[in-house]
C-alpha cells in the first residue's frame, strides 16, 4: 500500500484508477491505502493533508435529465481555464434487481477527453442506501491526494436521501429544469432544503424564468421564517443557466466563490454528521450480517409468526436484537 | 462482503452513425450484473484508452458497423498497451468478417462477435474470462 500511495501522490493515473477500484472491491486494502496516504514521510503527510484541505468539493444533484453532466463539463472547463486540476465522480444507480448498472454520464462530458489535468470516474451506487456510492467520501480523498483541487460529484437527485452528498462536499448544487410539475415537485422533495445553490437549467425553455422566480420566492420566505438555522440569513442563490451553451456558468462560479468562505466553515460540522451517519450505517450493515449468521433459524420462525398475524415486525425485531446483543 | 463487479467499457470508435446494437449489448451486460460504462459514438482510440484507464475497466468492448475495424481496433489495442492495460480483455463486435476476426484475435483480441451473436454468448464469455483471471490474481496486485 505505501507503494501505491506514493504512486498516487506522484500523479500516476493508473495507480489512482486502481485505488478507486480497491475502494469498492477490497475494503481492507482500501483502508490500508487511506492510512498509508495519511501517514508516509512527514513532508508527504502534511502535503497530503494540505492538498485534501484545499480541494474544493462540489456536489451536483437533481432529477434525471436536468443536465447535470452537461453542466459539470462546462464547470470543469472553466476551472481548467483558471488553472485548476479537476476530478469528477459520476454516480449512477445500480439496479436493485440485477446488481448491474449503466454508467452513462461520460457521454455528456466528451469535451474533457485527453486532458491529463482532468480525471473522470464513473461509479455505481451498488445498493448503498441514500442513493450515493458508499465510498464517495474516500474516493474524493483519493482524488485530492492525487493533486486534483476542484472535485465535482454528480449524483442522482432524489431529495432527502441526498443528505450524504451534503456531508461529502463543501457545496451542494441542485440542478432543476422547467418541465411540468418541477416547481412543486422540487419543493416537496426537499431539494430546496439541501441546496446551497439552486440552478435552473435549460434557460432557453419556456417556464425557466418562472421556475427561477418561484424558487427565489420560496427560498426568501424560508429565510424570513428561519430564526435559528444552519442557513439563517444566508441566501441561497438561484442561477439561471443554459448548460449546453454555457450561458450563466460564470455566474454559477461566482456564486460558488462567494459561498466559499462560509462553506469551508460549515463543512466540518456537516462532514462530521455525515461521517457519523456513515459509521452508523456500517454498524447497522454489520449487525444485519451478524444477525443473519447467528439467528437465521430464529428469523425464519419470526417471519412465519408475523405472516400468521401472531406478532409484529417491530416486536420480532426487538426480540432478535436482545438475543443478538445479549447472546 | 465486498463484491467484485465486472466493469465493461463499451465504445464505438470511428464514424458509425447509430448505436442501437451497442445499446442492446450494454443493457444485456447490465442485466447480467455488470457495470457498463458506455462512451457513445465517434470515439477515437485515444479517448477509448484514456477512458479504460480512468475507469479501470476489466473489459473493453468495441463496436463497429462501417468497416473501419481493421484500422481502429488494433489502434485501440496499441493505446491500451501503452497505458499498461494489456492485461484487460478486449473484444469487438458488429460487422466483422471471419478472416478479420482471426486476424484480430491473433493480435491479442479476446474474441470478435459477429451479427447473430446472442447477448447470452457475450455475457458467458466475459464471465468465464474474468473468473479464470480472478482466481489466479493475488489481492495485493
Amino acid at each position: 500500500m505505501p507503494g501505491l500511495a506514493a504512486e498516487i501522490r506522484a500523479g500516476d493515473r493508473r495507480a489512482l484508477a486502481r485505488a478507486l477500484s480497491l475502494l469498492e472491491s477490497d475494503e481492507s486494502a482500501a483502508d490500508d491505502l487511506i492510512e498509508a496516504l495519511a501517514a508516509g514521510p512527514q513532508a508527504a503527510a502534511t502535503d497530503a493533508q494540505a492538498a485534501n484541505a484545499q480541494a474544493l468539493r462540489l456536489g451536483f444533484t437533481g432529477p434525471p435529465g436536468a443536465g447535470k453532466s452537461t453542466l459539470i463539463e462546462k464547470v470543469a472547463l472553466r476551472y481548467r481555464a483558471r488553472g485548476h486540476r479537476v476530478g469528477i465522480l459520476a454516480v449512477d444507480p445500480t439496479s436493485a434487481f440485477t446488481g448491474g448498472a449503466l454508467l452513462g454520464d461520460r457521454i455528456r462530458m466528451g469535451g474533457l477527453g485527453g486532458d491529463p489535468d482532468v480525471f473522470l470516474r464513473s461509479m455505481a451506487t451498488r445498493g448503498h442506501r441514500g442513493g450515493l456510492a458508499a465510498h464517495v467520501i474516500e474516493a474524493l480523498d483519493l482524488l485530492a491526494a492525487a493533486g486534483f483541487d476542484r472535485l465535482l460529484v454528480e449524483t442522482v437527485g432524489v431529495g432527502q436521501t441526498e443528505l450524504e452528498v451534503a456531508g461529502a462536499v463543501h457545496l451542494v448544487i441542485v440542478v432543476l429544469v422547467p418541465e411540468a410539475g418541477d416547481a412543486v415537485q422540487s419543493l416537496k422533495a426537499g431539494l430546496t432544503e439541501i441546496g446551497d445553490i439552486m440552478v435552473v437549467n435549460k434557460a432557453d425553455r419556456p417556464g425557466a424564468s418562472a421556475l427561477a422566480g418561484e424558487l427565489r420566492e420560496a427560498l426568501d420566505l424560508r429565510a424570513k421564517r428561519e430564526s435559528a438555522g444552519t442557513r439563517s440569513g444566508a441566501e441561497v442563490p438561484v442561477v439561471l443557466i443554459d448548460a449546453r451553451s454555457a450561458q450563466g456558468v460564470d455566474e454559477l462560479l461566482a456564486a460558488i466563490d462567494a459561498a466559499g468562505g462560509d462553506a469551508l466553515g460549515r463543512v466540518s460540522e456537516r462532514r462530521e454528521r455525515a461521517l457519523r451517519t456513515r459509521l452508523l450505517t456500517l454498524l447497522a450493515e454489520g449487525a444485519e450480517r451478524r444477525a443473519g449468521e447467528m439467528l437465521d433459524a430464529a428469523i425464519d420462525e419470526e417471519v412465519k409468526a408475523i405472516a400468521a398475524g401472531r406478532t409484529t415486525p417491530r416486536r420480532a425485531s426487538a426480540r432478535l436484537l436482545e438475543r443478538l446483543l445479549g447472546g | 462482503m465486498t463484491e467484485r463487479k465486472i466493469r465493461v467499457l463499451l465504445a464505438k470508435p470511428g464514424l458509425d452513425g447509430h448505436d442501437r446494437g451497442a445499446k442492446v449489448v450494454a443493457s444485456a451486460l447490465r442485466d447480467a450484473g455488470m457495470e457498463v460504462i458506455y462512451t457513445g459514438l465517434h470515439q477515437t482510440p485515444e479517448m477509448i484508452a484514456d477512458a479504460a484507464l480512468e475507469e479501470d475497466a476489466d473489459v473493453i468492448a468495441l463496436s463497429s458497423l462501417s468497416g473501419a475495424h481493421m484500422t481502429l481496433f488494433p489502434r485501440v489495442l496499441e493505446r491500451l498497451r501503452e497505458h499498461g492495460l494489456g492485461d484487460r480483455l478486449v473484444i469487438g463486435g458488429g460487422i466483422v468478417p471471419a478472416e478479420d476476426m482471426k486476424a484480430l484475435e491473433a493480435m491479442g483480441f479476446g474474441r470478435l462477435f459477429g451479427p447473430g451473436t446472442t447477448t447470452a454468448e457475450i455475457v458467458d464469455y466475459i464471465r468465464r474470462w474474468v473468473s479464470e483471471r480472478r482466481t489466479c490474481r493475488k489481492t495485493s496486485q
